[in-house]
């Protein structure tokens, strides 16, 4: 079968390339660094939100399957230790680890996808506090990750 | 009576997988080259991450692909064929998560028609976009589709208009001669809680040739993992790394004749496996909900995610640093 490359393919495909080539750019992808301006997600978090506390909170086992979620979901942008990656800044800063388990569980749960996190409410909500244990298990970092 | 019927009906289904064996020995180039694709790919692309892909295969949840990710997925969609020879279809799809409010999707399409031939039949490029910033009670995602297929592609990634049964019964040598261009749109609308995912997609089809009318479908499903909590070890046979659920497609005619008259249904059981070596493998058999369906469906794909494209493109056109 002959297939005709066709104006709107080539419009799509130099527009993906285009998108592919912004979101590789996208942050200080070799040295890990973000402005600090990234945190202010964390005060957009609606009250009742953030009052929410975490269910799993004594479960002994929340931060080893919080640990094993976030190798599998988180690192790859927030790096292995957390302390920032390629796409994602540190989450052992003060202004997260700090931050309520309930203003943690809404920046997961509603991405920033305007700035490029996805939202991970495709994780069930045990899985998501699992992962707030796990980020506030780490403490803040004496690295300095971040501007 | 009945346990004949049922047995008679077991045999008819077995008789027609050992074909499906021996013929695909012999048809299944296309396939072969898509394998070899997915094997070489992982030592191109060294960079992993693992999402928990959901388990459909025709519905579409509102999550989308993460940014600069690429996910590249193998599906197959065997069917029985009334009046015709029985065939299996096969797409390869690659899906790039180029913002976290766009993923846009290259289809390349194919089929093998049982004592007919195997064909290539054409690709689809699809764009979904988020419309709101934050998670809702119901998310919305628009969907945008171009697509130039063939009469011959039998993927029945969507079901639309008076698409039925017999469409497919016609030999490929006259299937292949008409082709579409055809946009599609959809409204994905979809919602999560306490595990459930539900998802409703309303569709709607104008070919771009022809002068055809607007076609109309859908496509709905539920789903859910088998465990909400992750547990402490790593491992693949988690109850957490499987999603089970069900989903249900068909056509709503066009605008001259819009209802169910004279259109096809299907009601389709789907599992997913996410295994944590970012592998996804998923399966499906389906089965028809009237005279005008393929009585059954089996589908069946793999898929495996690797993030760092976007860099990787920078790179390569000097953006990286």
């Amino acid at each position: 079968m002959r297939v005709r490359i066709t104006p709107p393919s080539i419009l799509f495909w130099s527009a993906v390339l285009m998108a592919g080539i912004a979101t590789g750019q996208s942050g200080d992808s070799s040295s890990g660094r973000f402005d600090k301006s990234v945190y202010a997600e964390l005060a957009k978090a609606p009250a009742k939100a953030a009052a929410r506390h975490n269910p799993l909170e004594s479960d002994p086992e929340a931060v080893a399957g919080g640990a094993k979620l976030f190798e599998r979901h988180c690192a790859e942008c927030h790096g292995a230790g957390a302390d920032g990656g390629k796409k994602g800044p540190s989450l052992r800063v003060v202004e997260v680890q700090q931050s309520s388990p309930g203003t943690l569980f809404w920046v997961l749960s509603n991405g920033v996808v305007r700035k490029g996190m996805p939202v991970w409410s495709r994780l069930p909500e045990p899985q998501r506090w699992q992962l707030i244990s796990y980020i506030k298990s780490l403490g803040a970092s004496d690295k300095p990750a971040n501007k | 009576m009945p346990n004949l019927r049922l047995h008679s009906h077991t045999e008819s289904i077995s008789l027609r997988f050992s074909r499906l064996r021996r013929l695909g020995r012999r048809h299944f180039r296309c396939p072969t080259i898509v394998a070899a694709l997915l094997v070489l790919t992982p030592a191109i692309f060294s960079a992993r991450s693992d999402a928990q892909e959901g388990p459909y295969f025709v519905t579409y949840d509102h999550y989308l692909e993460e940014p600069g990710s690429l996910e590249v997925e193998y599906f197959s969609n065997f069917a029985t064929q009334r009046g015709g020879n029985d065939f299996a279809a096969y797409w390869l799809e690659f899906e790039y998560g180029a913002t976290a409010w766009w993923t846009a999707e290259l289809y390349l399409d194919g089929q093998t028609t049982f004592g007919d031939s195997t064909r290539f039949t054409g690709f689809r490029l699809e764009n979904r976009f988020r419309l709101l910033k934050n998670e809702h009670v119901i998310n919305p995602v628009l969907y945008v589709e171009y697509e130039q297929i063939r009469d011959a592609d039998k993927i029945m990634k969507e079901i639309e208009g008076h698409d039925v049964e017999a469409d497919h019964a016609v030999p490929n040598a006259i299937l292949g001669q008409g082709h579409n261009h055809e946009l599609e749109l959809k409204l994905l609308l979809s919602s999560t809680h306490q595990g459930w995912n539900f998802a409703v997609n309303p569709l709607a089809t104008k070919p771009l040739t022809g002068g055809e009318s607007w076609e109309f479908g859908y496509a709905m499903g539920v789903s859910r993992p088998f465990a909400l909590k992750a547990s402490a070890q790593r491992c693949s046979f988690c109850r957490e790394n499987f999603l089970a659920g069900v989903e249900m497609y068909g056509g709503l005619g066009d605008r001259h004749s819009f209802g169910l008259h004279e259109t096809s249904h299907y009601l389709a059981p789907v599992i997913a496996w996410n295994l944590p070596s970012s592998w996804t493998l998923r399966l499906s058999p389906g089965f028809g909900l009237n005279d005008s369906s393929h009585q059954f469906l089996l589908r069946w794909g793999v898929s495996r995610e690797f993030s760092g494209f976007g860099s990787m493109l920078a790179s390569w056109f000097g953006g990286g640093r």
